[in-house]
């Protein structure tokens, strides 16, 4: 591609290009292979690169569409590149503001030796909502506040790299930054390997290791850490699942975790397992609701107490997020050579704390040259740059500061260095960059800086600010290297064969109900699409009027239409059906019930493998009543076949792509009690229909149960009563067939009684004696069948349904009654 | 000089069982030079699974209890014998001009606070019940001309909140934003405690909300009733004088300055920091709540009330 038309903005530092145009040395190998590489391999790239973002992406859309906006990752193929001479200044400087920041929690949460000696006005502290009040004295494990930590940087247009924000507790992006580089290094794999790139692995492998080594824990115990999410409506939910299983620690939400005594345990399948460390994603606040914020269900009550018994370790410690502030920021660089005994390495931008009436007049003298942010991050106010607030809006912005001046602090404004990307015309066009860099406390007792990090780029080229809300994109960031570089990635690791772990004992209870939920809704969806397939074809072929009624009637049998109310006039069939496939809004509808499947699906996210999330992350979507309008019901029935083709993909992955441990078993336990439900009830609406009507639709029973083809290779002649019967109750070879599930769920019923001890096989009891009437059944009676026989038939799959759903409610019971239940606050004076 | 016996109950009973609830509570009387704790006891229904005591970051005794076991009513009963002196009216003698104390806690860059200047600066900035707002400092503004002493001060906006709010337990609940009360000019002790809180942090003072207990009187002739009371609040806001670490304690419900009928539990920025009993439970369906207190003197020492003498002081005075 021309790479000759690249035009740098004079006035900003550029990444690529020095003053004179000339390409920076570390940039050169990749210009020539921009060069060499044609406009349409580019764009091919480019589109490997969307592709790949799309396809996680889509996760990433999916819960969010359920508060609206959403927009997929953007992520620009072209890395920013960054010299090994040049990082190993800036990976020092960060690693130093790590542990200044940490001593200052440690300090501040501590003696308070910063604000007796006025280094830190008080009110930054006393009056910042971050403050935990509760949290004073409490003695982090290790002595440690901060364990993991991000901090933003900008390159001035000398060159100069400033920071310009500190994130401490919970910072987000480092799994975003790792999705990055597991995309763009595929992008151009010969360049990632030429240039040497430093990996990332390494820094997740200090994470984690610091982790286990810090978490408290008595002798004999291997530490457990967990990844502590608000849920799946929090928006980088994504980012959660991700570093959850690329860290292979359970994500749990807080409703998962208990207190008892001074111990904080998760509650898993097999009974309370105790956590040794939070990896939190929470903020600081929510923590613990009976002594932080008591209006939320988030958090563990009690957590802090287990705290401050220092049974846990919290990663960051409850309160890390004070530091955050641009008012503490601004005392910096003398509290660092008070508690370091170092000079800050890196400056931050010029800040004023407008709570000292000095700074506030300078900062009301020079607002073009300031952005003016919130003191407490908590608070909702954006950053404004100065320059841009005129006329009433600068007399406002005037005002507010001289009423709350502790509120505000001004930022010099640095202008962002700019980076090629690619732009959607597919040539290279300069945009503003910030990078973000993360560093993890090590056992060394400092900290490992991540070689790399999360760059974000400016829609627009003439942009002050980034925000990846409002419009920005990412960069994976290279950090190249002069030596060979470490081959070390997670997969290596150091468990020994006696650590290895086979059954998982800490699945928790809340992702053992959605295994089972998930299962359920599979074969719910699946067996409601096959019959209202049957029934919309059926609907269609006016030559089978009693085949048509037969569907109806099974439809209306199965709760498949919705309720009619007493007074409302039944709806038209053909309504009845378009219902209870589209409409979202019915609970008993095929739209309703992929939706829960969906929602389901993301639950238990980390559980599912990438293949499995991404076909369910293609839903089929239903036909819109423009598309009735014009073709009729049938425009549904391509709709009904993806949903089938999803059912059967969703099987073969449930079969083939999961290991049996016992949230497998809950997942099938899920499949075929739903299944048995549904196969025993419309085979007793069948025979009752039957016996009232006459035999006009053996041939769609056997859809129903998916088992034309068995019937016609086996009998290669017009379904029959008895052969019918046979294959869609008695035969236990029948994937679909009704002893079949039965003798699946004492299967999976007794492995879950053998592994987790105690009755669950009693849980089966009636399951038994209700396939020993099956197997009892004198077939030969259906051979000309008298009614009663029949009938009797009918009330056998009547109670084989109920005793299905009465099992569901004993599990839930026995394993899941607490999920759904908050936890809340009470206040007596 | 005043001994009081101090039961207080507080009993929740639950629709449903509770599987699990942990209490946190600030029911322990402070130590104070004006005031000893001389027996303290706790009684709990059910036996909780996990007890633990220890002082909050305001110095308050506090104790967290886990209930592990279902159950489907909780009781906690604390009986405090507690003594208290009256507060030395010359005491308040010699306080300063307000802006005086407001100038101490200022900040200037490079100056270092004394232990207790940093000590006030807690209760000097907003929390959740203790709000800074301009609407606060204008309320407070007359209370508070130009040289006119602490003590003076705080009486008069001790005065005017008494005046101008009516006691209406019905007007609010425990969730009620201040600023609300303000506007509404109702409520109850707590309400009182919050907005004399906010305006007094809100012209730059640091003042405390103080939970404890208050005798009351029956009327005369009548037996004093056994759990008809209950617990209250007041601030108590930084004064320094000769001594450094001088608060003066103000109740804005009953217009007077606390003395030996006034019983300290706890102090804090707000109601959240100290409020007696403060419980997360899982469970329970409905729950209905019943607090009572009864305070019984327990000597035939006269009371002396400190409001009064505090009072014919300041009037001596002016």
């Amino acid at each position: 591609m021309n790479t000759d038309a690249y035009q740098p903005h004079r006035d900003r530092y550029d990444e690529m290009l020095d003053a004179n145009g000339a390409a920076r040395p570390h940039w050169r190998p990749m210009l020539t292979h921009l060069r060499e590489t044609s406009a349409v391999q580019m764009r091919q790239r480019q589109e490997f690169v969307r592709s790949q973002v799309l396809e996680n992406g889509v996760t990433y859309n999916m819960y969010a569409s359920t508060q609206g906006a959403a927009r997929p990752w953007d992520l620009d193929p072209l890395p920013l590149l960054l010299p090994a001479s040049e990082w190993s200044e800036l990976a020092t400087a960060v690693a130093q503001r790590a542990r200044l920041l940490d001593a200052v929690l440690a300090d501040l949460y501590g003696p308070q030796a910063l604000l007796a000696e006025g280094l830190i006005p008080p009110a930054t502290v006393y009056g910042h909502p971050d403050f935990l009040w509760p949290c004073r004295g409490l003695q982090p494990p290790g002595g440690r506040f901060l364990h993991l930590y991000a901090v933003d940087l900008a390159r001035s247009a000398d060159g100069q790299w400033w920071v310009i924000g500190d994130r401490a507790q919970a910072p987000s992006g480092a799994g975003y930054a790792l999705e990055n580089r597991l995309i763009v290094s595929r992008a151009f794999p010969e360049l990632f390997r030429d240039l040497k790139v430093q990996h990332l692995a390494e820094f997740f492998r200090a994470l984690r290791q610091n982790l286990t080594l810090h978490a408290p824990h008595d002798a004999g115990e291997t530490p457990l850490t967990v990844l502590l999410t608000p849920g799946p409506y929090n928006e980088t939910y994504f980012e959660h699942a991700y570093l959850a299983r690329y860290l292979g620690f359970p994500l749990v939400e807080g409703q998962d975790l208990t207190v008892r005594g001074e111990t904080v345990y998760l509650k898993t399948l097999t009974g309370l397992q105790r956590v040794h460390a939070i990896l939190r994603r929470l903020d600081d606040d929510y923590c613990d609701p009976l002594e932080l914020r008591g209006d939320s269900a988030l958090g563990v009550p009690g957590l802090l107490q287990v705290a401050r018994a220092g049974r846990v370790l919290i990663a960051n410690a409850p309160g890390s997020g004070l530091v955050e502030s641009g008012a503490i920021a601004a005392f910096l660089p003398r509290v660092c050579e008070r508690l370091l005994g170092e000079s800050l390495a890196m400056p931050a931008v010029a800040s004023w704390w407008c709570g000292e009436p000095a700074a506030l007049e300078y900062v009301i003298a020079h607002l073009d040259e300031l952005v003016i942010k919130p003191a407490y991050p908590s608070t909702t106010h954006r950053p404004m740059l100065g320059r841009d607030m005129r006329g009433k809006a600068r007399a406002a912005l005037i005002l507010r500061l001289r009423k709350q001046p502790r509120a505000w602090v001004a930022q010099e404004m640095v202008r962002l260095s700019q980076v090629p990307v690619i732009s959607q015309e597919h040539h290279l066009a300069a945009r503003p960059v910030g990078l973000r860099v993360y560093a993890t406390a090590n056992t060394d007792g400092g900290y490992t800086v991540m070689p790399g990090g999360l760059a974000r780029v400016a829609g627009t080229p003439v942009a002050q600010m980034i925000s990846m809300q409002r419009g920005g994109g990412s960069k994976d960031t290279w950090v190249l290297s002069d030596v060979p570089v470490s081959r070390f990635s997670l997969l290596a690791n150091t468990i020994t064969a006696k650590e290895l772990v086979r059954s998982p004992s800490n699945l928790s209870s809340r992702l053992v109900e959605n295994l089972f939920w998930f299962g359920r809704y599979t074969s719910r969806c699946d067996d409601s699409a096959r019959l209202l397939r049957i029934t919309l074809t059926r609907y269609a072929d006016t030559s089978a009027m009693p085949a048509r009624e037969s569907a109806l009637v099974l439809c209306k049998g199965l709760n498949l239409f919705a309720p009619v109310e007493k007074d409302e006039p039944e709806p038209k069939p053909d309504d009845a059906i378009w219902t209870a496939i589209c409409d979202a809004r019915r609970v008993e509808s095929l739209t309703a019930n992929l939706r829960h499947l969906a929602w389901t699906g993301t639950q238990i996210r980390e559980h599912l493998s990438l293949d499995n999330w991404l076909m369910l992350n293609q839903l089929p979507l239903p036909p819109t009543t423009d598309a009735r309008k014009k073709a009729g019901l049938s425009a549904a029935l391509e709709y009904l076949d993806n949903s089938l083709i999803l059912g059967v993909g969703l099987s073969g992955f449930a079969m083939d792509g999961m290991t049996r441990d016992n949230g497998w078993r809950f997942l099938m336990i899920g499949r075929h009690l739903e299944r048995l439900a549904f196969m025993a009830s419309a085979s007793a609406c069948f025979l009752h229909h039957g016996v009232d009507q006459g035999w006009h639709s053996l041939d769609w029973l056997l859809e129903v149960a998916d088992s034309s083809i068995t019937y016609r290779s086996r009998y290669r002649a017009q379904p029959e009563l008895l052969p019918v019967l046979d294959l869609v109750v008695f035969d236990d070879s029948n994937p679909h067939g009704v002893v079949f599930q039965l003798r699946q769920l004492l299967i999976h019923l007794g492995e879950l009684s053998a592994d987790l001890g105690g009755d669950h096989y009693a849980l089966a009891d009636e399951l038994l004696a209700v396939l020993q009437e099956y197997t009892g059944f004198e077939l030969s009676t259906l051979e000309q069948p008298d009614e009663s026989v029949l009938l009797a038939l009918a009330t056998l799959l009547g109670n084989t349904a109920r005793a299905a759903r009465e099992l569901s409610d004993v599990l839930a019971a026995r394993h899941f009654t607490h999920v759904g239940e908050r936890s809340r606050q009470t206040l007596a004076a | 000089m005043a001994r009081y016996r101090v039961t207080h109950d507080t009993h929740y009973r639950y629709d449903a069982p509770v599987a699990l609830s942990r209490q946190l509570l600030h029911l322990t009387p402070r130590e104070l030079p004006r005031q000893q704790c001389l027996d303290h006891r706790r009684q709990i229904i059910p036996e909780p699974s996990f007890q633990r005591e220890h002082d909050d970051a305001f110095g308050n005794a506090s104790a967290m209890l886990a209930f592990e076991a279902p159950h489907d009513e909780l009781w906690v009963r604390t009986e405090s014998v507690v003594e208290v002196f009256s507060p030395d009216p010359t005491s308040f003698a010699d306080t300063p001009a307000w802006e005086t104390v407001r100038n101490r806690l200022q900040y200037h860059a490079g100056d270092s606070p004394s232990p207790v200047t940093l000590a006030a600066l807690q209760y000097r900035f907003g929390s959740p019940y203790g709000r800074i707002k301009r609407r606060f400092a204008n309320y407070a503004a007359d209370c508070f001309p130009p040289g006119r002493s602490m003590l003076d001060s705080v009486l008069a906006l001790n005065a005017k909140i008494h005046r101008d709010f009516a006691f209406d337990p019905e007007a609010t609940t425990v969730a009620t934003p201040v600023a609300d009360v303000l506007t509404r000019r109702r409520g109850v002790c707590q309400d009182f405690a919050h907005v004399m809180v906010s305006c007094l942090r809100s012209i730059g003072l640091a003042a405390r909300y103080v939970s404890g207990y208050i005798l009351t009187t029956p009327p005369p002739g009548q037996e004093r009733l056994i759990g008809a009371d209950a617990s209250h609040a007041w601030v108590s806001v930084w004064c320094p004088g000769e001594d450094e670490d001088r608060w003066i304690d103000a109740d804005p419900t009953n217009n007077l300055l606390p003395g030996s009928q006034h019983i300290t539990l706890a102090w804090g920025r707000d109601f959240g920091d100290v409020s007696p009993l403060r419980g997360v439970i899982l469970g329970g369906g409905e729950q209905e709540l019943k607090v009572s207190v009864t305070m019984l003197p327990l000597d035939e020492l006269p009371l002396n009330n400190a409001t009064s003498d505090a009072l014919a002081q300041w009037q001596k005075q002016s």
